[in-house]
This record gives structure tokens, C-alpha cells and sequence, in this order.
């Protein structure tokens, strides 16, 4: 089974220790930081932080340039294929998911990156967020489920 | 003005870059924190790697704010979280818990978040995710210039 080989882990745990050190390097770990990017109504004021774009542009660029290398090659490193998503589809559950995402991030300033790597800091309410966080993933799955525990069982194959 | 940090931003930019990069080219596997928390449970084989993923995670977001502590959170305070708007006298705790609770169901039913959408859906040139990243951004954004919470 590949999931569990050594390289494997290894790679994901190197992957997650990047993560989480860029979380802090950029203070993308901090609410209220990011709470300052998306208030644009200091704009006007000149209070507007626009750090949070000056995080994820190099980040997609990085990820662009990793995406065009693994198209040269036949699988990732370790594992037979790419896990790409093959769902294209355009719907009403992307959208209201991602306007239901959009509320959660806009009242706490809080993504699911930045709510994991909170735990180093144990802020309070922290545990709070990240149970609700769990059980409205899990609400989600139960109250759709249909396409994206399909292509879970098909991922996990 | 506050703190706008463009250099440490764009450093911690290219290692979430990075991060994504070694997860696809040696995984295979989508660097979406939302994914990734939101199928901790069993009986998936997979649990392991997701697992593993977090801790370490979490463990170098600490020795990170260890080796530069001149970074911070919030400046030189501990990291706290944002409390609602004082007029709407909404207790704290139910704040966040909604909060919590709408980024899990969002993110499961819109499959993806800032990172899997935004870092790696962006990146892939995916149409399904410039349109979930154009609607949490305005959302998001709506949201902070109606509570007006920062």
C-alpha cells in the first residue's frame, strides 16, 4: 500500500512543516491579519493590509510551475497517479459552499489552514472553532453526499 | 496602517507554494487543508498521511514562531480570535461557533478552501475553483464591511 510506505510520509510531513511554517512566516496565522485584508472599507482610510495577496499570488505561482512539471511525468514520486480533480462541473453546491466558506472566514477570519496551525498558539476559543469546524465537515458530507463521497471511494482505492 | 508586511508575506507565500508542490509531485495529492482536516475519520487508509500531515504541521508553525519570534501573531500579543461586533451583544463563544461550523459545512459542500482552491485549484488553472475563490472572497468580504468586525 503506498499511502503507508516511509517516502510517502515522509513527503507529507515535509509538505505540512512547510505549510505551517509559511502560515507564520506570513502571519496568515493571525484572525485578525487577515481580517484587515478583507476589510475593504479602510481602502479609503489607508488601514487596508494587502498582505494576504502578497502570500497566496507566490504561492500559486510556485504551484504553477509544480503543476507544469508534473504534466512532463507519468505519476507523482510516490504513488501511481495524480490525484487531480476530475469533477468540472459548475453547480449550486460549489457556489453555496463556497459563499457558506466565504461567511464562516469573513466572522472569524479563520481558513482551515490557519485554524490548524492555531494550535501551536492556543488561542482562546480555538477548540471551539476547529469542533464545529469537524462536525460542519462531517454535516456537509451527510447532508450531500452523493458526488464527493464517490470520488473519496475512488481516491482511496 | 497596520503592520502591512510584504517581504515576510511573500516569503511564507513561496513556502505554502512550496509545501503544495512537494505533496503533488511526490503524493500526487492536493495540498487542501479542508480535504485534508475534513477526512480525519476512518476507515480510510489514508487517515495516516493526513494525520501526519497536520501534526507537522502544527508542530512547525511552533518551532517557526520559536526560531523568529520577532515575526509574531498579532503584532507582539498572543494570537487571539476575532469577537463579534459589540452592538449585535452575540455571546463569543456562539460566535465562533458558527463560525466553525459554516467553514466545515462550506468547505465539504464547496470541496475546498483558501489553499485547495485558492493555492492549488488557481494554480491548475481550474475554472471550478476561480469561481469558489471569487465567491469566499466577496462573501468574505461582505461579511467583514457588514459586521465591521475588524
Amino acid at each position: 500500500m503506498a499511502v503507508l510506505r516511509l517516502p510517502y510520509l515522509a513527503t507529507a510531513a515535509v509538505s505540512g512543516a512547510l505549510f505551517g511554517a509559511g502560515l507564520y512566516v506570513s502571519q496568515m496565522v493571525d484572525p485578525l491579519k487577515v481580517l484587515r485584508f478583507l476589510d475593504f472599507t479602510a481602502i479609503p482610510t489607508g488601514g487596508w493590509d494587502p498582505s494576504l495577496a502578497f502570500v497566496i499570488v507566490p504561492a500559486i505561482l510556485v504551484m504553477f510551475v509544480a503543476v507544469r512539471l508534473g504534466r512532463q511525468r507519468p505519476a507523482p514520486l510516490f504513488d501511481t497517479s495524480f490525484h487531480e480533480p476530475e469533477y468540472r462541473k459548475i453547480d449550486g453546491r460549489l457556489v453555496g459552499g463556497a459563499a457558506l466558506f466565504g461567511l464562516g472566514w469573513g466572522m472569524s477570519g479563520i481558513c482551515p489552514g490557519p485554524a490548524i496551525s492555531l494550535v501551536a498558539f492556543q488561542p482562546d476559543g480555538l477548540w471551539l472553532f476547529l469542533a464545529a469546524m469537524f462536525a460542519g465537515s462531517l454535516a456537509g458530507s451527510v447532508i450531500l453526499p452523493s458526488g464527493h463521497n464517490r470520488r473519496l471511494a475512488d481516491a482511496a482505492r | 496602517m497596520e503592520a502591512f508586511s510584504p517581504l515576510t508575506a511573500t516569503l511564507g507565500g513561496i513556502l505554502i507554494g512550496l509545501a503544495s508542490a512537494v505533496l503533488w509531485l511526490g503524493n500526487g495529492r492536493i495540498a487542501g487543508i479542508s480535504g485534508i482536516f475534513g477526512q480525519l475519520l476512518p476507515p480510510a487508509q489514508t487517515v495516516v498521511w493526513r494525520l501526519v500531515f497536520l501534526v507537522a504541521l502544527v508542530a512547525a508553525t511552533a518551532l517557526t514562531a520559536l526560531a523568529f519570534p520577532q515575526i509574531g501573531v498579532g503584532g507582539a500579543e498572543p494570537a487571539q480570535l476575532a469577537a463579534p461586533p459589540a452592538a449585535w451583544s452575540i455571546p463569543t463563544p456562539v460566535w465562533i461557533a458558527i463560525a466553525g461550523l459554516l467553514t466545515g459545512i462550506g468547505t465539504k459542500i464547496g470541496n475546498g478552501c483558501t489553499s485547495g482552491h485558492g493555492v492549488c485549484g488557481l494554480a491548475r488553472l481550474s475554472l471550478r475553483s476561480l469561481v469558489a475563490v471569487i465567491v469566499f472572497f466577496s462573501v468574505a468580504i461582505l461579511t467583514v464591511t457588514i459586521t465591521g468586525i475588524v
